[in-house]
């Protein structure tokens, strides 16, 4: 069984300086009561390893416009002005990675690989100063595995021991996520007893998750 | 541009697409095509964010918070369609299981070369799925205006923007043409019904190689 906290109970251990992963894709399967409280709890230095920066008034750009987060890595910074600005002030570093390389590293940090070898990025800028590896005559460029100290994830049902069900396209990165982190932290819309989730409908293993937060039901573009 | 062009560029490419392919359409005119795609012939799309199937967008107030496009816009299943996390879905089009790609382009060149991710000091909106889905989709389709806001062709000899991905476009459809990328260079195959050949060589800034026999569109 996993321990069900509030929000901030869940953001408690999470400090200065810490590197923490945010699942969702814009505000679909975005966590957001965890991030509220590392809002308010004042926790800087941070770095944000998300696929996007999602829309403005939300909680990745609300530790943006504080000074917390020093640096971002994920694909996409388009859906608001902000993190283009800091990125250009140099105020946060950002490192921008393809989508299907940003998961995949991601995934091979939880899958105990030591990194992909992907054809995405050959002859581009993502190339520079990255190993080239020749296989069965294609070349790849070698990515390293991508890893964090925290994971905030999301999911609409979750039973005691972790496991959960995302629906629809809110799975995006939170599996992933999930695998990647050495604390992993659950937002879940609903937690049942053990037997209540059809195993047949389990997204998420419940051997990735440490922490579970009861939130409330998604709100379409909220997060 | 205005949405009559537009309009163009997204039904010429509809046609384009076989039975049974699945396809995945980027923002912007490659959104419109969508609208084109005839029902019946068994098209699915793939949406990068998780699933295949993506529908038409639902009604107002039978929104689904947990079923968005890749532009983070309600969106709707239809039937057959399916979902899987981010990492499934670029093993489909990191993997060759995508029929076409549809995307939108700042720069593409004589030798297929894409740039469409930024203008360096002046828009840096990421890269998101562009990278994936030009190296991985079996088909690379271009759909943009033939020349810039400034007048500037789009179509040139060599991209001078950053590379989204070298030697992967294989056709091109502006509002003007319909132009295929091949190992010999572009080939003009059509040219819209109201222009000319001569037009469009004067708002190209590359070679183009113009058969005999010159469809319309």
């Amino acid at each position: 069984m996993k321990p069900v906290k509030t929000p901030q109970q869940a953001a408690e251990n999470i400090k200065d300086g810490a590197s923490v992963m945010i699942g969702g894709f814009i505000s679909c399967g975005r966590p957001s009561e965890v991030l509220e409280a590392l809002f308010e709890k004042g926790v800087k230095d941070l770095t944000i390893i998300s696929n996007d920066t999602s829309k403005e008034e939300t909680g990745i750009i609300k530790l943006v416009l504080a000074g917390r987060v020093s640096k971002f890595i994920g694909s996409y910074i388009g859906m608001n002005r902000i993190m283009g600005e800091k990125m250009k002030s140099g105020e946060v570093k950002v490192e921008l990675v393809p989508q299907g390389t940003f998961v995949e590293r991601v995934r091979a940090a939880g899958a105990g690989l030591g990194g992909v070898l992907t054809p995405t990025g050959l002859g581009t800028a993502i190339a520079e100063g990255k190993e080239v590896m020749t296989i069965e005559g294609k070349k790849y460029l070698l990515e390293k595995p991508l890893r964090a100290d925290f994971a905030i994830v999301r999911a609409n049902k979750a039973d005691k021991y972790g496991n959960a069900f995302a629906a629809g396209s809110s799975k995006n990165f939170n599996v992933a996520m999930a695998m990647a982190a050495d604390t992993v932290i659950l937002e879940t819309e609903e937690i049942v007893e053990p037997g209540q989730l059809d195993p047949e409908k389990v997204t998420f293993p419940c051997v990735f998750i440490d922490t579970l937060v009861p939130v409330a039901k998604a709100v379409m573009g909220r997060n | 541009m205005d949405d009559h062009m537009r309009l163009r560029i997204a039904k010429r490419i509809a046609k384009e697409l076989p039975e049974n392919s699945i396809v995945n359409l980027g923002i912007g005119i490659p959104t419109l095509v969508t609208d084109f795609i005839p029902e019946g012939k068994g098209i699915l799309l793939h949406s990068e964010n998780g699933f295949i199937g993506l529908g038409a967008a639902p009604a107002a107030g039978e929104e689904d918070p947990n079923l968005v496009n890749a532009g983070g816009q309600a969106a709707t299943l239809v039937p057959g369609g399916c979902c899987f996390d981010s990492s499934m879905s670029f093993a489909i089009i990191r993997g060759g299981h995508l029929d076409y790609t549809v995307l939108g382009a700042l720069e593409v060149d004589e030798e297929g070369n894409l740039a469409n991710y930024t203008i360096p000091g002046k828009f840096v909106p990421g890269i998101g799925g562009a990278m994936d889905l030009s190296v991985g989709a079996k088909n690379v389709v271009i759909a943009m205006e033939h020349v810039s806001k400034h007048g500037e062709p789009k179509i040139v000899k060599k991209c001078s923007l950053p590379l989204t991905a070298p030697r992967q476009v294989n056709l091109i459809v502006t509002e003007m043409a319909f132009i295929r990328v091949t190992p010999e260079g572009l080939v003009l195959e059509e040219i819209a019904e109201d222009t000319t050949v001569e037009e469009v060589v004067k708002k190209t800034g590359a070679e183009l190689i113009i058969p005999e026999k010159l469809g319309r569109f």
